[in-house]
């Protein structure tokens, strides 16, 4: 099958995004002194634990990113290619199974049975007003009421002991490393895993691993069979429609930051470094601009931009290009509207840093301003920009939610949290309730907002040169005493 | 005192202005009033002269900056910008869409706003406080280490899934109050009572968190040390002096929120079909009501620029280094 690759504009600023996520590691992998908060990073629990499941969603992310128009088969050969309406993404592959067993309307999760009940033509020929079979929902079953409970066990255990099986490897290959590659050390670092002596905490990563793995495993085996958080009322998968609304959160959480961060970068250092007028004009700009409310602004922002939008319908090829630009113009907008706090920031760390000895010294030898700027001024300002970008990550996410709710955010067509819950708030209403797409939405957003918040304090911990000061955790103040006074006790013997 | 309040008003004058101009831009520049008609009409039945009477109901019909047809002082006034943006700063804000006039629904919807908010943020306030003295107190054990665990995991959840939560359990399972709706009189009480809690509730985790950490900044302190050798009790060392310095760090993020109280939570009030401004701006986005979302723009604005003034006042209330010169 051909297939033409399609590139959004958010995928483009993605790309770029990993690239420069890409430079900053390698960059960072020589100099000692960069690398030191991040081995601080390295060592917090929770910061590493949110960090592995940020990795999740993050590979879900990125594999959402990469798009494609697949081609329609046509008789003829030789006529001009045509591609198919719809944009599909490399998930979408991979969850191909999940977006091609609709069902008709809602069923429950992991259920056989749709959620309303209709009329029903029995075999011999009479008709029946009962709860209709799902059309792949535990369509392998036989007998549904004596079979189901059995089945879904014996697949969910089979699939989370294949999980299991897969991070038992992980563990290995990790222990294997550990050990750098010596089998005679392969044991004692294993045990140091389990009894949590290693600098970076192995064990909780190693356990936050392994609920993944068999959470995964569980599911992927259900999947196959049923529809694991049930489906919506047009009878999408919900679990399909959960795994694509996290590249929206995550575009939403990091494009707005990286799309404003030229401007509050160049403003704000340009205010502090050169005082003056500059100071005064920058400084009414964005005094202005944090005046509007937020939300008020994003409104009338989006509202504009949906009037443009509907009078230019020959810029957009496909619903997907349509959707992706206001998801783009969406992260603009709350970027305009929350520069600002990063652009203060920035100000007032240039202006202690342009009175330090350093400055002074370059500014007597003649350097010039753009120079003393690049060299000296930005490198030391970079930690506020990594704070405030993994800080209003996921600030964002939840804003979006809110936005969408409000119906100033994503494209309705667009998979995302907030127009989950936006449609399962109609669903609390039915008797009985339809609960699991706003269930599936809250696990979903609380696990990517809950691993981000840890994630972002740690980083914090280890970046802001305020609490630096902070001692080291109880826990490893302990390990350090028992390793020192293990040392004490070798010497002593010798 | 009165010479800096005169001074930081005439401050806010070209702030107002620049906002002003901002949504002017938004709202005529952006997107003429054609592409504005012909949204709001559908695209299918339009004709130019839909689209023209569109415009006049609303006073659209006029030149954007300068209306060389008029004669006199009408060349500047008989404009958009003079009848729909400038007009503002004297409370004039026109009709709505369904004709009503808009600073009149504004008084009228300001009341059922501010009782659903003020309850809930002076609630807020103390039991925030509470909270975090109280982690403050049990610091570096295992009350205060599960209670930060808490709010982070409270930080976690969307503030969306609070008030549903709220409505379903508390409205719908156990019907102990209306799900939404408003009344006046004594029987709004039975319609606060959820919205402020689940208010309250919605960001105990954030402020809890926050505060805390602004009282563990100042229990570090030296003064802290030398009021506890002089054998003061530990409860007398929070409540007398960390809580009072911790007030200077806990009113700069307070007291910009109190004006805004009049606006209400955006959210809330759609859940709760409260009749206030948040509720009644959120209408106005889903019917595009130009109108409406400029004036609540400007009437934000407007509050923001009270609320740092407020902030600044209220710091030499609290801290009489701090003298306004």
């Amino acid at each position: 099958m051909s297939f033409q690759i399609i590139v959004l504009w958010t995928d483009w600023l993605i790309y770029l995004l990993v690239a420069l996520i890409a430079a900053t590691v390698v960059y960072t992998r020589g100099k000692e002194h960069l690398r030191a908060p991040w081995r601080r990073v390295a060592q917090s629990r929770s910061g590493m634990i949110g960090f592995v499941v940020l990795v999740m969603f993050v590979a879900a992310g990125l594999l959402d990113s990469v798009h494609y128009r697949a081609r329609l088969d046509s008789a003829n050969a030789k006529a001009k290619a045509a591609y198919a309406v719809e944009v599909l993404s490399v998930l979408d592959v991979v969850l191909d199974p999940l977006r091609a067993r609709r069902e008709k309307t809602y069923s429950a999760p992991l259920a056989t049975h749709l959620y309303a009940k209709e009329m029903v033509e029995r075999p011999d020929g009479s008709q029946a007003r009962e709860f209709p079979r799902l059309k792949h929902g535990g369509r392998h079953l036989k007998d549904t009421e004596r079979d189901w409970a059995a089945d879904i066990t014996r697949v969910a255990l089979g699939g989370a002991i294949w999980g299991a099986v897969m991070w038992l490897l992980c563990a290995l290959l990790a222990a294997t490393s550990l050990a750098r590659g010596s089998p005679r050390r392969l044991l004692p670092s294993w045990n140091q895993i389990w009894r949590g002596e290693t600098d970076a905490p192995w064990r909780a990563i190693l356990l936050t691993l392994l609920v993944f793995c068999a959470l995964a495993g569980a599911t992927i085996a259900l999947a196959g069979k049923y529809h694991v958080l049930g489906t919506d009322k047009v009878g999408q998968d919900v679990l399909y429609q959960s795994l694509k609304s996290i590249r929206t959160g995550l575009v939403i959480g990091t494009l707005t930051t990286l799309v404003m961060l030229p401007f509050a970068l160049a403003l704000g250092i340009a205010a502090g470094y050169f005082g003056g007028w500059i100071d005064d004009v920058i400084q009414y700009v964005y005094t202005t601009l944090n005046s509007i409310p937020g939300v008020l602004l994003i409104a009338a922002s989006v509202l504009m931009m949906q009037v443009y939008v509907d009078g230019h319908p020959e810029l957009f090829p496909t619903a997907a290009h349509r959707a992706d630009l206001r998801l783009l113009f969406l992260c603009i907008i709350l970027g305009v509207t929350s520069w600002t706090g990063l652009c203060r920031l920035l100000r007032g760390e240039t202006l202690k840093l342009k009175e330090l000895e350093y400055i002074q010294a370059a500014h007597a030898f003649g350097v010039r301003h753009h120079r003393i700027i690049a060299r000296h001024i930005l490198p030391n300002v970079m930690y506020i920009v990594l704070i405030s970008l993994v800080m209003e990550f996921s600030g964002l996410v939840l804003a979006e939610a809110v936005l969408s709710y409000v119906g100033v955010g994503v494209d309705p067509s667009m998979n995302s949290f907030g127009t989950m819950i936006n449609n399962a708030r109609l669903e609390m209403a039915r008797e009985p309730m339809v609960w699991w797409s706003l269930a599936a939405a809250f696990v979903f957003m609380v696990t990517l907002v809950l691993a981000a918040n840890l994630f972002a304090d740690a980083v914090r911990d280890a970046f802001d040169p305020r609490v630096r000061t902070r001692a080291v955790s109880p826990v490893r103040l302990a390990q350090l005493l028992r390793a020192r006074g293990a040392r004490r006790t070798t010497t002593d013997s010798a | 005192m009165i010479a800096y309040i005169v001074r930081r008003l005439l401050y806010a004058l070209p702030i107002l202005i620049g906002v002003n101009v901002i949504t002017f831009a938004l709202f005529f520049l952006v997107n003429t009033p054609d592409d504005m008609a012909r949204m709001q009409l559908g695209a299918k039945r339009v004709t130019p002269e839909a689209i023209a009477g569109w415009k006049q109901e609303r006073g659209y019909d006029l030149p954007l900056l300068y209306n060389a047809g008029a004669a006199g002082t009408d060349k500047v006034t008989r404009t958009i910008f003079y009848q729909k943006s400038l007009r503002m700063f004297v409370f004039d804000f026109g009709r709505a869409d369904d004709g009503r006039d808009i600073a009149r629904e504004i008084r009228m919807r300001m009341g059922p706003s501010l009782a659903v908010a003020v309850p809930a943020f002076f609630v807020g306030l103390l039991v925030y406080i509470t909270c975090a003295l109280g982690f403050a107190f049990f610091r570096a054990t295992y009350i205060d280490f599960w209670g930060v665990v808490m709010c982070v995991a409270a930080m976690s959840i969307s503030s969306m899934f609070y008030i549903i939560g709220g409505q379903y359990l508390i409205g719908k399972l156990w019907h102990l109050v209306p799900i939404s709706g408003f009344s006046g009189g004594f029987d709004a009480l039975r319609f606060i009572l959820l919205p402020a809690m689940i208010g309250v509730i919605g960001s105990l985790g954030a402020s809890t968190r926050l505060y805390r950490t602004f009282f563990l900044e100042e229990i570090s302190r030296d003064y802290v040390r030398t009021a506890r050798a002089k054998g003061l009790s530990e409860v007398t060392v929070l409540f007398r002096h960390v809580l009072k310095n911790a007030m200077i760090p806990i009113l700069t993020g307070v007291v910009v929120a109190i004006p805004f109280l009049f606006i209400g939570g955006l959210i809330t009030e759609s859940f709760f079909g409260i009749p206030g401004l948040g509720s009644y701006t959120i209408d106005a986005i889903n019917a595009q009501d130009f109108g409406v979302v400029r004036s609540m723009v400007f009437i934000g604005s407007l509050l923001y620029i009270a609320g740092l003034l407020a902030t600044d006042i209220s710091y030499t209330l609290v801290d009489p280094r701090v003298r306004l010169a």
